[in-house]
């Protein structure tokens, strides 16, 4: 057997399906280019679409709206819940309604530039042209954003941009966004078009001819394992921050969905992108279960700072003026507290490391309004932050009107995922992934603000039309029953799995190894990543992975609601996962946005590209569980945006 | 701290439920409601018993999974939803009692765990805005007054997780009802809908279940999001100016 790390190289990406031409014109080709199906033969169609959050509960609308017949599944009891609620900042848009010089072109390039120059320039550019109708869009379905007393949309700007461009509801933005969606999508189940599974996980994807033709899916009540066969299968089913275990992702989020798929073929794209957002809770204590983003709006008003001296435990308002070092503002006087989150986290990371942190362990900053509240009143920082506040206040019981907040560095979203083509459609035909589920959009390292927007543009607007052309050119596929050997081999294997998983019945809880992986994750492939790190990450994986299925135990049985079965069957995934993550930060011996590494950076600390070597998104093809992968590069070109180190000092 | 759990426990829909006592040692003021039963689950999972299945997912007050009856209370003595209900708020020696949400309308799935979907078929009822992707005017077409859409906001904050529901003595789902009623009928964008909305939406409420609306309040008591209790009166009004409108025609 060789080593995992003794990857080879396949055939490169050559063609991303993007239409040629000026990139301001590419989606409007496309669009004329697709193939239309007959408004009356679309029920005919069904679509499979797993996941009810921003990207997956537009697109089930969307779908549903156009006439396809959609069968939708969420893990949750209600599509309302979705991990997209808990959203606070805002949603991006090239409006420009503040006259303050935004453009499509300049929502694009602070992208692709915030992206750190590893993202997909066409992918991005359409995502700046369609971000404008999503507003519309959303306020038409009575999003209720924040407004001036005009009666006019507010904006405000969010961290690593100069313009004002984010739309907001209050700290709730998430919740305004998906709850419109939720709306358009009951409105589709009502109307018959949407068949809705709650309470329903998806555990492998169905591939009978070369296609994506259903999904293997677990009725999360009564245990009953169902398929469901479809002529297109859409996977919006998020990121996988939750191989950290702590992160800011919701406890049941997960990756089997984006890893089972892998399994069947679709290649993971930039798996070590991962982005580590600057403001959240710090944790208290083992008993810690997750991690509680605060809004990075709050770095517009919110100074955050250190003590000089290390070791310094005075309590923070008795540290005089002269004493404190606001850090940011100093490092980068130009963006100051609003820098991007990579370079934010790093630089708390840092401040912490050379034992200036503060609060328990050391590990945390101070994100300090006092200055806010002098400046505005008191009035003005609630209602902006009110309830960001509130929530800080009850989970730490200090009361930031009066104490700085400390704040640390955890986990937040994921940039790679499911490798798709202009269309959003992954290597598997027939098999789309949308949202934070893919790796288009965002490169190394995600702006504040865009995940929403690029949850909405994909569901709203994108998907919704690749997928018809998609079917238009795929019109008369095989009849798929439970016959079929490719839908009983899914099943069987599923089975198998669960079966296997309540046998063991060895002397640790599933949560035990999510904590050993998370833990090991978080230390060797977190914020800072090194060779012998990421080696030593490697050589423990497998060992984990071993002594999971030796000392595994499940109580109860699959025929039930179980939820350390679901648990348990996460954490499978987890487990290989992460391998493919640590193998991917191994192989990229550069710095860029989210990752790290320690032996690229400049001579001040900042993460060093190299875009002579680096310049592609690494496409992952699996082989077997534990076997090195098959890597196919996608070189990246930058026609017009041209890459230059970032420098936001 | 030691507290003393009293939970209901109760294998599936059909089955029998009875409360099972429990004891936690070494809970932390810091823990969350829902870190003391992870640490109680860990420990009853070791020993091959059936943990104690609850909903919960964000962990952060807005998804609206978490739904415990703490202490006869709907989310507990915090006004806040379970997940940021926190240890500090009970003391060394407790003894604390958590069911489920009790409702004629949210039959029990296991143990603490309730199906919630008439929430949802509330909302199907016409809890939306008719608005097909594509179709939307340009954004400042219509400006709204800033009170009306901090209105409508106030009502949008809802998360659906039936506290309200639950707290009622009636079992009345009026306040989610409304809510939802208040937010889209104030809008200018939902005003072509005014009417079918009230009367579907509380058509469908009726349907479902709940029970009938005494104003008692305890549902805006128990609200996390403080959703206001004239929310309800409001929705009255919808629903007799649409009664009547309908009458008239």
């Amino acid at each position: 057997m060789t080593s995992y790390a003794d990857y080879t190289t396949g055939e490169p990406v050559t063609d991303t399906k993007a239409p040629d031409g000026p990139i301001a014109e590419c989606w409007d080709r496309r669009r004329f280019e697709a193939k239309l199906v007959n408004p009356a033969n679309r029920r005919k169609h069904t679509v499979i679409v797993v996941g009810t959050g921003l990207a997956g509960g537009s697109a089930g609308a969307t779908l549903a709206e156009q006439g396809y017949h959609v069968v939708q599944f969420c893990y949750q009891d209600s599509p309302r819940r979705a991990h997209s609620i808990a959203a606070q900042g805002g949603i991006n848009a090239a409006k420009n309604y503040r006259n303050d010089g935004d453009s499509v072109h300049r929502l694009f390039h602070d992208t692709v530039k915030g992206g750190d120059f590893r993202a997909r320039e066409s992918n991005v550019h359409r995502l700046a042209q369609v971000s404008v109708e999503i507003i519309d869009q959303c306020v038409a379905q009575g999003v209720p954003f924040a407004r001036e007393y005009g009666g006019l949309l507010d904006t405000r700007s969010f961290g690593g941009v100069q313009v004002s461009r984010t739309f907001y509801a209050r700290g709730q933005t998430g919740q305004q966004l998906l709850l419109g969606a939720y709306q358009a999508l009951s409105r589709q189940i009502a109307a018959g078009n949407v068949e809705l599974h709650p309470r329903t996980e998806m555990l492998d994807l169905i591939v009978a001819g070369g296609r994506a033709r259903g999904i293997v899916a677990r009725d999360l009540v009564t245990g009953a394992i169902s398929t469901h066969v479809a002529d297109a299968v859409v996977l919006a089913s998020g990121g996988y921050g939750n191989v950290f275990r702590l992160s800011t992702n919701a406890m049941n989020s997960n990756a089997t969905a984006i890893w089972r798929a892998h399994r069947r073929g679709a290649h993971f794209a930039n798996p070590c992108f991962t982005q580590i957002h600057p403001t959240c809770i710090p944790r208290t204590g083992d008993h810690q279960s997750k991690l509680t983003l605060m809004s990075e709006s709050l770095r517009n008003d919110g100074r955050i700072w250190v003590p000089r001296a290390q070791g310094d435990r005075r309590p923070p308002n008795e540290i005089p003026e002269d004493e404190r070092d606001y850090y940011l503002e100093r490092i980068y006087p130009a963006f100051g507290n609003l820098v991007p989150r990579d370079i934010a986290s790093r630089a708390a990371k840092n401040v912490c490391d050379e034992g200036r942190g503060v609060g328990p362990g050391g590990q945390g900053v101070y994100l300090d309004f006092a200055d806010a509240i002098r400046r505005m009143g008191r009035k003005a920082v609630e209602a902006r932050y009110g309830n960001l506040f509130d929530m800080y206040q009850r989970i730490t019981d200090e009361d930031p009107y009066e104490v700085p907040m400390r704040i640390y560095p955890a986990v937040h979203y994921t940039m790679g995922g499911l490798w798709v083509d202009y269309d959003l459609q992954t290597t598997i035909p027939g098999l789309f992934a949308i949202g934070e589920a893919n790796f288009s959009d965002h490169g190394a390292n995600r702006l504040g603000a865009s995940a929403l927007m690029q949850g909405l543009a994909d569901g709203y607007f994108v998907l919704p039309a690749t997928v018809n052309d998609y079917l238009a050119r795929n019109p008369h596929q095989e009849a798929v029953t439970a016959e079929h050997p490719a839908v009983q081999e899914a099943v069987a294997g599923t089975e198998d799995r669960l079966h296997l998983l309540l046998a063991v019945d060895g002397d640790r809880t599933p949560d035990s190894f999510h904590r050993e992986l998370g833990e090991l994750m978080w230390e060797l492939c977190g914020m800072a990543r090194t060779d012998a790190g990421l080696r030593k990450a490697l050589e423990r994986i497998p060992q984990i992975r071993e002594e999971f299925w030796r000392r595994i135990k499940v109580p109860g049985s699959g025929e039930e609601f179980n939820q350390s079965l679901e648990k348990a069957n996460r954490v499978v995934d987890y487990l290989e996962l992460a391998e493919l993550m640590c193998l991917d930060a191994l192989h990229r011996t550069e710095s860029c946005g989210g990752h790290f590494r320690e032996e690229s950076q400049t001579p001040d600390g900042e993460a060093a590209r190299k875009d002579d070597t680096f310049s592609y998104a690494a496409a992952w093809e699996f082989t077997a569980t534990g076997e090195a992968p098959v890597l196919h590069r996608e070189d990246l070109a930058f026609e017009y945006v041209h890459p230059t180190r970032r420098s936001y000092a | 701290m030691k507290l003393t759990l009293r939970v209901w426990r109760q294998k599936n829909a059909r089955a029998d439920g009875a409360m099972a006592t429990y004891e936690v040692d070494g809970v932390s003021p810091d823990m969350s409601f829902l870190e003391m039963l992870d640490v109680l689950n860990e420990r009853l999972a070791l020993d091959g018993e059936d943990p104690v299945a609850f909903d919960h997912d964000c962990r952060e007050g807005i998804c609206g999974a978490c739904s415990l009856v703490i202490n006869g209370d709907a989310h507990g003595p915090e006004r806040t939803t379970t997940c940021q209900l926190h240890m500090r708020s009970f003391r060394d020696g407790d003894t604390i009692d958590v069911e489920p949400w009790r409702a004629a309308a949210f039959p029990v799935v296991k143990d603490l765990v309730v199906d919630r979907s008439a929430l949802d078929r509330i909302i199907q009822a016409g809890g939306y805005v008719t608005a097909p992707t594509g179709s939307a005017p340009e954004a400042h077409a219509t400006p709204v007054p800033k009170p009306v859409a901090d209105q409508a906001f106030e009502h949008a904050e809802c998360i659906g997780c039936g506290a309200c529901v639950a707290a009622c003595p009636n079992g009345a789902a009026m306040l989610f009802t409304s809510a939802k009623v208040n937010h889209l009928n104030v809008l200018p964008q939902g005003a072509p809908e005014r009417e079918t909305r009230v009367l579907d939406m509380v058509a469908q409420m009726d349907g479902e279940g709940f029970g009938g609306c005494t104003l008692t309040g305890e549902c805006a008591t128990a609200c996390p999001k403080g959703i206001p209790l004239t929310s309800i009166t409001r929705m009255n009004r919808e629903w007799l100016r649409a009664t009547r409108k309908a009458s008239d025609r």
